[in-house]
């Protein structure tokens, strides 16, 4: 079955390497997904007043056309997309008045049902199962100590999340299936500071000092994600990290999607651009 | 100490009409603010915030910078045991305030210069402005 891929805005840029990546697994392990001909930005953070339905048009313009071309299920690999979409859909669903409002709205498109289920492309790896993804392992990542950062959005709040909001552990079952040893570390579902990336850098740095050190604390000798914003935080604020607290030393930070082509011998050893 | 309090209830039915929230569900446990990754840089802690509002007090809400340094995290969400979502009473007050004042919180020169991705600069811009 063709699932829709929803790619998002920082996809095709900074995170380009994160789609790259996802593309050539899916491609090996026959996971069938297709870019959606036509998207639109999703707004990034699902807008949490009740009285503006306005925000959700992004969201749910993919979504009704997604649902037009006949797809009953649509990815993302963007953890911020996936929170917007699932919450925006839960959102417009529950209330009819709501629905058909936002569908009158958009008349030009086909109309949202909310028929078409939201999986986050971890989710669809998870479904491929154990055994297929094992086989397809060429070069075992045995040895190699991985903290899995979920971050805010996969996992909050509870009715968006892809696994248990406190404890998680999907990410690092698929890092055992690459051979991988997965550490834990309690930092790994707290918020890197977000957004407030653009207006307080200082912040962010001193959270994402604290999450890369737990991590480290714990034996990890690299840190993987599934979110471009949290990606660029806990990569591009090590410098600043530096500036605040000098005995700082580098941890190299990848999307999941990274580590996991470099264990199906689709990349070579990742590095850490 | 005898303290005055400006009562003013209209605000607090702008922000629970906007979230959806109620605050009085809110027993003053103080999970939220526990668990809260932002706390540190806070002016008024996150249970407070729900306590100002409880009391009137929701004039002297609209003017702290804890609810400018709530990212959304819903940690806060995840956690109360009375299924307050504070996350959205945080966006309530953001939204008050924006559509009082008709006037952006952040504007563009304040942002960080160096390059950011799209991500960050469009998060940031729905959070902080009009």
């Amino acid at each position: 079955m063709e699932i829709a891929y929803f790619p998002g805005c920082t996809l095709k840029t900074t995170a380009k390497s994160f789609e790259t990546s996802a593309l050539a697994i899916a491609g090996s392990l026959g996971i069938d997904i297709k870019e959606l001909p036509e998207w639109t930005c999703c707004g990034t953070v699902y807008s949490l007043a009740e009285d503006d339905l306005m925000k959700q048009l992004g969201p749910v313009r993919t979504l009704a056309r997604a649902e037009g071309l006949g797809y009953t299920v649509l990815t993302t690999l963007c953890s911020m997309c996936y929170n917007t979409l699932v919450q925006a859909k839960q959102f417009v669903t529950k209330d009819p008045v709501r629905l058909q409002k936002i569908n009158t709205f958009m008349e030009e498109e086909p109309d949202f049902t909310g028929v078409v289920e939201i999986k986050h492309f971890i989710t669809l790896l998870q479904e491929t199962g154990e055994e297929k993804i094992k086989e397809a392992v060429k070069n075992d990542l045995a040895g190699r100590k991985i903290a899995c950062y979920y971050g805010c959005l996969l996992l909050r709040p509870r009715e968006a999340a892809i696994d248990d909001c406190e404890q998680p552990e999907v990410l690092e079952q698929l890092m055992q299936w690459l051979g991988a040893d997965p550490v834990f570390f309690p930092y790994q579902v707290e918020c890197c500071g977000s957004y407030m990336t653009a207006v307080k850098p200082d912040i962010v740095a001193r959270r994402a000092y604290r999450i890369l050190e737990n991590a480290r604390e714990n034996g990890a000798e690299a840190v993987i994600t599934s979110c471009p914003l949290c990606s660029f935080n806990l990569k591009e604020r090590q410098k600043d990290i530096k500036a605040i607290y000098p005995g700082f030393k580098d941890m190299p930070v990848y999307y999941f999607t990274e580590i996991m082509s470099e264990a199906l011998g689709i990349t070579k050893t990742v590095e850490n651009s | 100490m005898r303290v005055t309090l400006k009562q003013n209830n209209e605000i607090l039915r702008k922000i629970e009409e906007i979230s959806g929230e109620n605050v009085f569900a809110c027993y003053q446990c103080g999970k939220c603010s526990a668990g809260c990754p932002m706390v540190a840089e806070m002016d008024l802690l996150p249970n407070q915030i729900i306590r100002f509002l409880q009391i009137g007090a929701g004039e002297a809400v609209l003017e702290k910078r804890t609810i400018w340094l709530c990212a959304s995290c819903f940690t806060c969400a995840a956690r109360c045991p009375k299924g307050v979502n504070l996350a959205k009473l945080m966006e309530g007050v953001r939204a008050t305030i924006l559509r009082q004042s008709n006037s952006d919180q952040v504007a563009p020169p304040e942002m960080v210069k160096k390059p950011l991705p799209q991500i960050a600069l469009i998060s940031a811009m729905r959070k902080f402005t009009c």
